[in-house]
């Protein structure tokens, strides 16, 4: 096999183990913690045979181990059991609400991931001169605010003073496209800020970091101009830096929907993750809390998937 | 004293203590108690009027800040909110710095199983969001400030773990170290003498990044509805408590972005000093 | 009479430079140097670090690395100044009329493409040859500098290939596009000495068939006048002497350029093995933690007390390993080490007090060889106070001692690593070492990292401690003049195992084995035409046999 091959394989096989391991460690924190599904149903006023009874039922009172790859069996086939609150099928309403996270994260990713890379590009080539520190700037400011900060003051300005969009972010299948977006343009712009900020730093980096080479300054030697240069001889080497990037903010992105869906009500695994939260429904938490999980390792494990396949040292062994 | 330190970091030093020192002196500064009821809901502020942005012939306002939701003092909520979200993001930090750099050096200087089992197990806990495990956590366990910050301090703890446990093993490996273990030195000298004041300097920059970090983190958590809760007032809680004002033009709940965003780019600014004071040092050519 | 190719008058460079705790500002590195050079000559450009001679090298392409910029002076290439030259014409120059070879071909070749489309790359942008004629000159220059394979080495990524077949393919690469001047930036000092003297003789041949006209840049004076018409001398950004190699080499004028030809002339008389020695390795096989491959092969050596023994050999000769194991940081798999008559634990950390004193080391790189966050005075104290107890007034007048000794005086005790030269760095590391009133001190390439004045001003203090503390030398080296200069026995080492050993006079007296002669007939001579000679030898060798 090729030794790139392997290397993808053993990275892969290593992101299954995480996986597994992320889920061990999610469960395992609720099972050590404190309190479970029946305290949870029966509240603080439970006498102890009350609890006993209600965990016989719910199979509480079977080993960790066995209930733990029920669980972990139940995620995989889609049967994730039902909400301790409404008693609804925790699957449907996942279904539901992650094409609605996923249709936020995507139009977010799709503003955000272009714009960061061109703003990266125009602060390395202004590097130190005003359009670069007027980036770092912002971005230096975006960074110390915490993301319902951001919204809010986004809703203040956009919806509330100029009525250009709607505070609330509700979308139903009867509204066309157009509507739809303009529905969820505060929460894409606020996530867009977020990452923005983090991608450009990160890009502008690993673009200075490529052009500092000695290989640039042998091109430069070669008289190239300076388009040449950078199509020829630094685009190639900087592809897998910044797809890194781009993928280590997506899984940042994730992680910044949860409070974005609370800010703008909108129906998505966050809100549904929180909610769940205040309301102490455990099923539903660590079932939304895995996914996340998921999704945050499957994108780091595509990043460094990613820097293997680009690295010219491991795809041509000597 | 100050003559080195450039103008950014006097700025940046000069807010973050005055942001300390509200906190630790909130009881003396506060025009009203905590949890004092002084006036109307969401009374305007003088600040505002005294900038002009009020229609002409309004009455002069009562309060600097104006009044929150259910019409206590503003100004006084925030001196508190500060208090206790400062309180709580130094502790979680102090926490998150004392376990994360012990074990990071003790990994770094020993190595072996020791260091596999934390690197490994920290991995893993880094390969998950610290707000979802955070989420997980608090699902099953009441938020007091005292779970609060052994929960956000521990889960810090990984980050600096890995950064102090890097910064030691590069110091570890240079040859001055090498030199100190020929010589016969023992554990306790090498780590406090030869590695330890290497290490300070990025340190104590990277605790000012993990502080300002602390200070969203326990904001998001309040704001979600899981972090603090009430009475007590903190920033997050703040703008939880008045974000319906904002559908009214209400600006209530952004005086916290006002105030994260002024201690955040502090710490910041001294922080970056820090650690340009550091890398100048290792460069120094000659 | 033709025109010069190139010519230079009173030219300027300045820097900005940004100094801790102080703000940014310029300072001029090159004070106004002139020089003609004619087609196809070759001028040196020789000086230490800091002399200024890449950035005039790079200045005749118009180009200044990260701060640099040419603040004066007319740098005339082809009868126009090019510093007055518009960008396109600057562009024009760079890849066609002139084109550079850079110290680290490794880190000069883009990593993510093929040799061949790097080495014609100038010539075809530059329009000078179509794709195919390019590239068939280019396996013609690939055939001319001896690379192996030359029909496919194009198809190869710069990992693919040794360090010293790439600096070949960067000749080629500049070589190419038919420039009239090429810039040669330390082209061979990254190299072993074997590897030096073919990539040397490829570059030379190349020059000579070509015709073309070369600036060549080196610290290596020996090395300049193998190749060099012309030599031009510089210290920090001054010409010092300018005039025909032979002029240079064989009168010099200035006391500097005296200097420079006479280094490496210390006499050291050898002296016979005598008394017990203070360290004996018997057997000695080690590999590393991980690996599968012994790195030391049955090293058998012996050191007198008072005498230095020179371990020389190239990268990946196992001189350094050796140096690990005698000091207990790699545990060897077989053999001992006898020290001082006794048998020494393999592993540092069991090892008993007295025999870490009487057993010190001093490192390549003082640099990191002296944590930065302590004084001169602490660094030297240490050792004073770990071995011997010493306090207070006792301590303050054994460490002045011992600065006087390495001849640095007073004033020293409180400065930090960062405010000392690197001579005086590695003079500190040389006091704290003998602090510890050792019998053996391991230096491992102590003066490598060193200009060559420096570096002899090293010696000479470590033969002079010799004399008056009888303390015994493991000298670890690439170089052999260096072992020239101080050595009482050698061995050569060459793949973990040791090729030959004795005193200085038998190593370096034939008969020679294969590879003792390649190495000691590979180390440049400060001697015209020394190069010829040697591959002449060579030749009829091989013919020979």
């Amino acid at each position: 096999m090729h030794p790139v091959l392997t290397l993808v394989v053993q990275r892969l096989a290593l992101g299954i183990l995480l996986l597994l391991a992320a889920s061990a460690l999610i469960f395992g924190l609720t099972e050590i913690l404190p309190g479970d599904a029946a305290q949870a149903i029966l509240g603080q006023a439970a006498t102890a045979e009350n609890l006993a009874n209600l965990r016989e039922e719910m199979g509480l009172d079977r080993p960790a181990l066995t209930r733990y790859f029920e669980w972990l069996g139940g995620i995989v086939t889609g049967d994730m059991g039902n909400a301790l609150t409404n008693k609804l099928p925790i699957a449907d309403q996942i279904a539901f609400r992650m094409s609605n996270t996923l249709f936020l994260a995507f139009w977010a990713a799709l503003i955000s991931v272009p714009l960061a890379i061109l703003l990266g590009l125009i602060a390395v080539r202004y590097q130190n001169r005003w359009p670069d520190k007027l980036i770092s700037g912002v971005t230096l400011a975006s960074i110390s605010l915490p993301e319902f900060m951001i919204a809010y003051i986004l809703i203040f300005f956009f919806a509330v003073q100029l009525f250009w969009a709607p505070s609330f972010a509700s979308i139903n299948d009867g509204m066309t496209l157009l509507e739809q977006l303009h529905a969820i343009s505060l929460p894409v712009a606020v996530l867009t800020l977020v990452v923005l900020a983090h991608m450009m730093r990160m890009t502008r980096a690993a673009i200075l970091n490529v052009m500092q080479s000695a290989y640039i300054e042998t091109a430069e030697l070669k008289g190239l101009t300076t388009f040449n240069v950078i199509y020829r001889h630094a685009f190639p080497n900087a592809i897998a830096p910044i797809v890194t990037v781009v993928m280590i903010n997506l899984a940042y992105l994730v992680v910044g929907v949860v409070v974005v869906e609370v800010v703008f009500a909108y129906p998505g695994m966050g809100q549904y993750l929180v909610d769940a939260v205040v309301k102490r429904d455990v099923p539903v938490v660590l079932t939304c809390g895995v996914i996340f999980a998921a999704v945050y390792i499957v994108l780091n494990i595509i990043a460094d998937v990613v820097s293997i396949l680009a690295n010219p040292r491991l795809r041509h062994p000597k | 004293m100050l003559k080195n330190v450039p103008l950014s970091a006097v700025i940046g030093l000069f807010i973050t203590a005055s942001y300390f020192l509200a906190a630790i002196f909130a009881s003396v500064i506060s025009p009203y108690g905590m949890a004092e009821t002084v006036g109307d809901v969401w009374e305007p502020s003088r600040i505002g009027y005294m900038l002009g942005l009020m229609p002409e012939g309004t009455p002069r306002p009562e309060y600097w800040l104006g009044t929150d939701q259910i019409g206590r003092d503003l100004l006084t909520r925030m001196i508190y909110g500060g208090q206790t979200t400062i309180f709580i993001a130094t502790a979680a930090t102090i926490l998150s710095f004392v376990t994360g750099s012990v074990l990071g050096f003790l990994a770094a200087v020993t190595g072996g199983w020791f260091d596999q089992l934390m690197s490994r197990f920290v991995d893993l806990m880094m390969a998950i969001p610290s707000l979802i495990l955070a989420l997980v956590i608090l699902s099953s366990i009441e938020a007091t400030v005292l779970t609060l910050i052994v929960l956000m301090g521990l889960l810090d703890s990984t980050r600096v773990y890995r950064l102090a446990r890097a910064v030691a093993v590069d110091i570890s490996v240079m040859d001055y170290v090498e030199a100190a273990r020929l010589r016969g030195e023992k554990l306790a000298w090498i780590i406090f003498r030869e590695i330890l004041p290497n290490a300070l300097s990025p340190l104590v920059a990277e605790m000012g990044l993990r502080f300002i970090f602390m200070v969203l983190f326990i904001s998001t958590l309040s704001f979600l509805g899981i972090g603090v809760q009430p009475p007590l007032a903190d920033w997050g809680g703040i703008v939880k408590e008045n974000k319906d004002g904002i559908n009214f033009g209400i600006g209530a709940a952004l005086y916290p972005a006002l105030a994260i965003a002024t201690l955040a780019i502090s710490v910041n600014l001294v922080a970056d000093w820090v650690l340009n004071r550091t890398t100048s040092l290792k460069g120094g050519r000659g | 009479m033709t025109d010069p190719l190139v010519k230079v008058r009173g030219l300027r460079i300045g820097a900005t430079v940004y100094p801790p705790g102080e703000k940014p500002h310029d300072i001029e590195i090159v004070h106004g140097v002139d020089f003609d050079l004619m087609p196809g000559k070759v001028l040196g450009l020789i000086g230490e670090s800091g002399a200024g001679k890449s950035t005039i090298g790079l200045a005749s392409m118009a180009y200044g690395r990260g701060g640099v910029k040419i603040t004066g002076g007319e740098v005339w290439v082809n009868g126009r100044d090019i510093l007055k030259a518009s960008l396109g014409d600057v562009r024009k120059l760079r890849g066609g009329e002139v084109t550079y070879v850079s110290q680290s071909a490794a880190a000069s070749f883009n990593p993510a493409k093929q040799i061949m489309e790097q080495v014609t790359e100038a010539a075809i942008s530059q329009g000078k040859f179509g794709k195919k004629e390019a590239e068939d000159r280019a396996v013609s220059l690939f055939r001319k500098l001896g690379l192996p394979g030359p029909d496919t080495i194009g198809k190869r990524y710069p990992h693919q290939v040794s360090g010293g077949q790439l600096q070949r393919c960067m000749t080629a690469l500049a070589l190419c596009p038919e420039p009239d001047l090429v810039v040669f930036d330390e082209p061979t000092t990254a190299l072993d000495v074997t590897t030096q003297i073919d990539v040397l003789a490829a570059i030379k041949d190349a020059i000579r068939d070509t015709g073309v006209a070369a600036l060549y840049i080196t610290h290596d004076l020996a090395v300049v006048a193998q190749v060099s018409d012309n030599i031009m001398v510089l210290r920090m950004g001054d010409m010092v002497e300018y005039g025909p190699t032979d002029q240079i080499i064989n009168h010099p004028q200035e006391d500097y350029t005296k200097a420079l030809v006479s280094v490496r002339s210390i006499d050291h008389p050898e002296k016979a093995p005598a008394g017990e020695p203070v360290l004996k390795c018997e057997h000695i096989t080690a590999r590393y933690k991980g690996t599968s491959f012994d790195v030391l092969h049955d090293v058998t050596v012996a050191l007198y007390p008072g005498q230095t023994l020179a371990v020389v050999g190239e990268s990946g000769s196992g001189k350094s390993t050796l140096a690990r194991v005698i000091t207990g940081l790699l545990p060897p798999r077989q053999g001992k080490i006898v020290f001082d008559g006794r048998e020494l634990t393999p592993d540092q950390p069991s090892r008993p007090i007295e025999d870490l004193r009487e057993l010190q080391m001093i490192y390549q790189m003082a640099d990191t060889a002296m944590n930065p966050r302590q004084t001169v005075g602490t660094i030297i104290g240490r050792p004073l106070e770990f071995y011997f107890g010493l306090k207070g007034a006792e301590k303050q007048k054994r460490i002045q001692e011992l600065l006087d000794e390495i001849e640095l005086g007073d004033g020293f005790q409180d400065r930090y690593p960062a405010e000392l030269s690197g001579g005086q760095k590695q003079r500190v590391c040389i006091a704290r070492a003998l602090a510890a009133k050792p019998k053996l001190i391991i230096c491992d390439e102590v003066t490598s990292a060193l200009d060559p004045l420096v570096a002899d001003g090293i010696l000479k203090l470590l033969l002079n401690l010799q004399a008056s503390e009888n303390v015994a030398y493991l000298f670890i080296t690439h170089d052999l003049a260096t072992v020239r200069a101080i050595a009482d026995s050698i061995a050569v080492m060459y793949q973990g195992r040791v090729q030959r050993y004795g005193t200085k006079t038998d190593v370096l007296s034939p008969p020679f084995d294969d590879y003792t002669d390649l190495l000691l007939s590979s180390v440049p001579e400060m001697k015209l035409g020394w190069l010829e000679d040697v591959l002449a030898n060579r030749k009829m060798e091989s013919a020979g046999n």
